[in-house]
């Protein structure tokens, strides 16, 4: 298993956990690696956390990890980053999105949200924050800031020769292919 | 060519590869889209259709087998219980074609009410009990289900768990077996269960079983991996994948794919060849209690636990006592429920009985069970798919011979599509046995939770053609129902209005009727409130809607206009008319 590689993809429902792991899965088995995913479903589109686990290497047993065992956790809210902390190594790499989500509890008052999420992450881990929501809505749609995010992150998952941007043509649909393509660009340009 | 699939679509491949030619199923997580890929990519070569509940749904695949027709019934964990009474005798009766159950188990309550253990059905109902580990396996092993039922004349239960369902993982495709029926040829004394015939399934159904046991012990589902002879791990399904990824190099393995009736001669010669044997399942101790029952000695249960669902990282702190390391941070999040989506119609009733101390609510399985989330608070009890018309019947009936002196409005709540599911009986109970109870139906045009699947009532088969609508109100009508309110949710007089006039008339129900906020088909207009500063006098009544999009900003409410669609809960809500609609 040691040259198993796991990533955390992790979010609010609704923000396109799923198109991220669409591209980075398309893109994994493309280039000849075995790759277990598994994602959340049900309940997870009603606003609630949401995770998504990619796996790739030369065998992949177990289509699910736990606590200990990321690589890379990309992040697409700030808060959401911290309540997978756990699943981190150590030595892991984290990507977030520095956006705020308020939680039904947040905005109807019955909790705070937190201060210093990135700040808490950055304490512990190899941390890369770009304001995912900013870029976006330069970009004229703030929904792309999930794949913005991505694009911050693909240069940290360590797989050389893939063309994402070719991938995300693949993937998504042709009336938002350019707009995804500038969102990859622009995550990956923030990240350096 | 390998294909990344889901272990639901690769089930969907299997069921065409395989021959079966009809399935039936009622949605339910995580087992819904078995049957949506099936009418998907295979609708020409295989017959699939939505039942109104599970039983319904193995009886008609159960009647394709018994014309001769291999078939199969998809549900999730809770729907078998449904679907248990036929299940139990169709196991003595036996088959014609192969005959398939998939039960979608949930260890760690992704979605559902409880986490019990299936496998347990296999047991007690006396069937084959297939596991597959991953998609690959999901696909192949439906061709070995209809097989070993059509071999030994019994039922296959094909128990997978969400990590099962919902995981990725590469499949490649076989052709498609040449199955067609036998001609068909009345067959009474197998298929009619008198207790005369009866007696003889039994019998019959005894030595298949010990038949089968026999076979298991060299059949290509079980399979033995031997490396070195310290530690033997025996495990099937999606823990087998765990144990493998952490148990140290040299770990022999046992891989069982057929785990009912289990095969002792394997498992004897396994356990004889280890120095310490483990035995790796998730949930009860179902093959650990058969193995030390044969004097087998195996490390199990004391180690893996009772509850949750296993991965790896717990297979290697519980088992091996070396849990990876991990790292705390200094923040702690706050939780993040699901809510009931902006522009939900079930809001509009929820925020109307919300906080009514007189009215008592009778929840049921759907969408509509956030109505018992925070702020709105608004459910006493959730059972399972029906019974909140039942219990709020039973409530009501203490309440009168306890003699309850405070006044107390009993309502029970479901939507469509658990009312063709088994709400109708309840709602026929309460009219039969004089109740004093309001029954409402929450109509929102389609079965949400799960994804938006259609039902009796959608007037849509699973194909997505037209089809006949029943009507909810004329079933109501035709059960006994003489006051049928029907107002939209989201006009909280009317809803109000419509509580009130139900309770002052005999024989009454309410139907709400606005579809799901996130239907294509209903083609919903949307809107966008927004709150003037001016007007707003921060009293947070707004707030008490629980809608995701409206929060409390620097002293006075906002609403998120990514997130709003312009339902005007909020704006009803507001006492000094500080929220106003616009088009967007």
């Amino acid at each position: 298993m040691s040259n198993v590689k796991s990533i955390l993809l992790a979010g609010v429902g609704g923000q396109g956990a799923i198109l991220i792991s669409k591209i980075l899965t398309k893109a994994l088995v493309d280039a000849g690696y075995d790759v277990k995913q598994c994602e959340d479903h049900g309940m997870a589109q009603r606003g609630g956390s949401v995770t998504t686990q990619v796996r790739f290497g030369d065998k992949v047993y177990g289509p699910v990890f736990g606590k200990g065992q990321a690589d890379i956790m990309i992040a697409l809210e700030k808060m959401e980053a911290v309540r997978c902390a756990s699943f981190m190594k150590p030595d892991g790499i984290v990507i977030i999105n520095d956006y705020q989500q308020e939680s039904s509890l947040t905005a109807s008052g019955l909790a705070e949200y937190p201060e210093g999420c990135v700040e808490a992450m950055q304490a512990k881990f190899k941390t890369i924050a770009v304001k995912g929501e900013e870029i976006a809505r330069g970009l004229g749609n703030a929904k792309c800031m999930n794949v913005v995010t991505f694009g911050a992150a693909c240069d940290a998952l360590g797989v050389e020769g893939i063309d994402w941007e070719q991938v995300i043509a693949e993937v998504v649909p042709e009336k938002h292919r350019e707009l995804n393509i500038a969102a990859l660009r622009a995550g990956r340009e923030a990240a350096k | 060519m390998k294909y990344l699939m889901s272990g639901n679509e690769a089930i969907a491949r299997g069921i065409y590869e395989a021959g079966i030619k009809v399935c039936s199923a009622y949605p339910g997580t995580p087992s819904t889209e078995i049957l949506e890929n099936v009418a998907a990519h295979y609708k020409d070569e295989v017959y699939c259709e939505w039942a109104p509940n599970e039983k319904v749904a193995l009886e008609v695949a159960y009647g394709a087998s018994v014309a001769g027709s291999r078939s199969i019934a998809t549900m999730k964990l809770v729907g078998v219980n449904v679907a248990a009474d036929p299940m139990f005798t169709a196991a003595y009766n036996g088959v014609t074609g192969g005959f398939v159950i998939v039960s979608a188990d949930d260890p760690g309550f992704h979605s559902s009410q409880n986490e019990q253990d299936n496998r347990n059905y296999a047991r007690h109902a006396k069937m084959a009990l297939i596991e597959p580990s991953d998609s690959q396996e999901c696909k192949d092993f439906v061709k070995y289900a209809c097989e070993i039922s059509e071999q030994f004349d019994v039922l296959a239960l094909f128990r997978t768990t969400t990590r099962i369902n919902h995981s990725k993982s590469l499949v490649e495709f076989n052709e498609k077996v040449d199955y067609s029926a036998p001609e068909y040829a009345k067959n009474d004394k197998k298929f009619v269960c008198v207790p005369a015939y009866a007696r003889e399934h039994h019998k019959k159904l005894e030595a298949n079983l010990e038949a089968l046991a026999e076979w298991g012990n060299t059949c290509p589902l079980n399979k033995v991996e031997m490396n070195d002879t310290k530690i033997g791990v025996i495990s099937a399904g999606v823990s087998y994948m765990h144990a493998r990824e952490v148990f140290p190099e040299g770990t022999s393995f046992l891989k069982l794919g057929l785990t009912y009736p289990l095969p002792m001669g394997l498992i004897k010669d396994f356990a004889s060849k280890v120095d310490k044997l483990y035995v790796i399942e998730e949930l009860d101790p179902f093959m650990e209690k058969e193995i030390k029952a044969a004097g087998i000695d195996c490390i199990g249960k004391e180690l893996t636990g009772l509850q949750e669902e296993l991965n790896p990282s717990l297979v290697a702190e519980r088992v091996l006592g070396t849990p990876f390391p991990t790292v705390d941070v200094d923040v702690q999040p706050v939780g993040r429920p699901p809510a009931l989506c902006p522009g939900c119609p079930h809001r509009g009733f929820f925020y109307t009985v919300s906080g009514k101390k007189d009215y008592i609510i009778s929840g049921d399985i759907g969408c509509y069970g956030l109505g018992s989330s925070a702020p709105l608070n608004a459910i006493d009890c959730v059972t399972c798919m029906g019974s909140s018309f039942s219990m709020a019947h039973g409530i009501q009936k203490s309440f009168e011979m306890e003699g309850t002196t405070a006044p107390k409005k009993v309502l029970g709540v479901l939507g469509d599509s658990t009312f063709f599911h088994s709400g109708m009986t309840g709602a026929s109970n309460i009219i039969f046995n004089k109740g004093n109870v309001v029954p409402v139906i929450l109509d929102n045009s389609i079965t949400a939770m799960t994804g938006h699947q259609d039902n009796p009532s959608t007037g849509y088969t699973l194909q997505g053609e037209t089809t006949y609508s029943v009507k909810i109100e004329e079933v109501m009508k035709a059960l006994g129902y003489k006051n049928i309110f029907i107002c939209d949710p989201l006009d909280l007089k009317a809803m109000q209005k419509a509580i009130d006039d139900a309770f002052a008339s005999e024989a009454s129900c309410i139907i709400t009727r606005r579809p799901c906020v996130l239907l294509k088909r209903a083609n919903i207009e949307k809107g966008l409130c927004k709150v003037d500063r001016e007007k707003c006098k921060s009293c947070k009544k707004c707030l008490k809607v629980g809608c995701p999009a409206v929060a409390f900003k620097d002293g006075k409410a906002m609403i998120d206009a990514n997130q709003c669609i312009g339902c005007t809960v909020c704006a009803q809500a507001c006492p000094f008319g500080a929220i106003e609609k616009e088009e967007k």
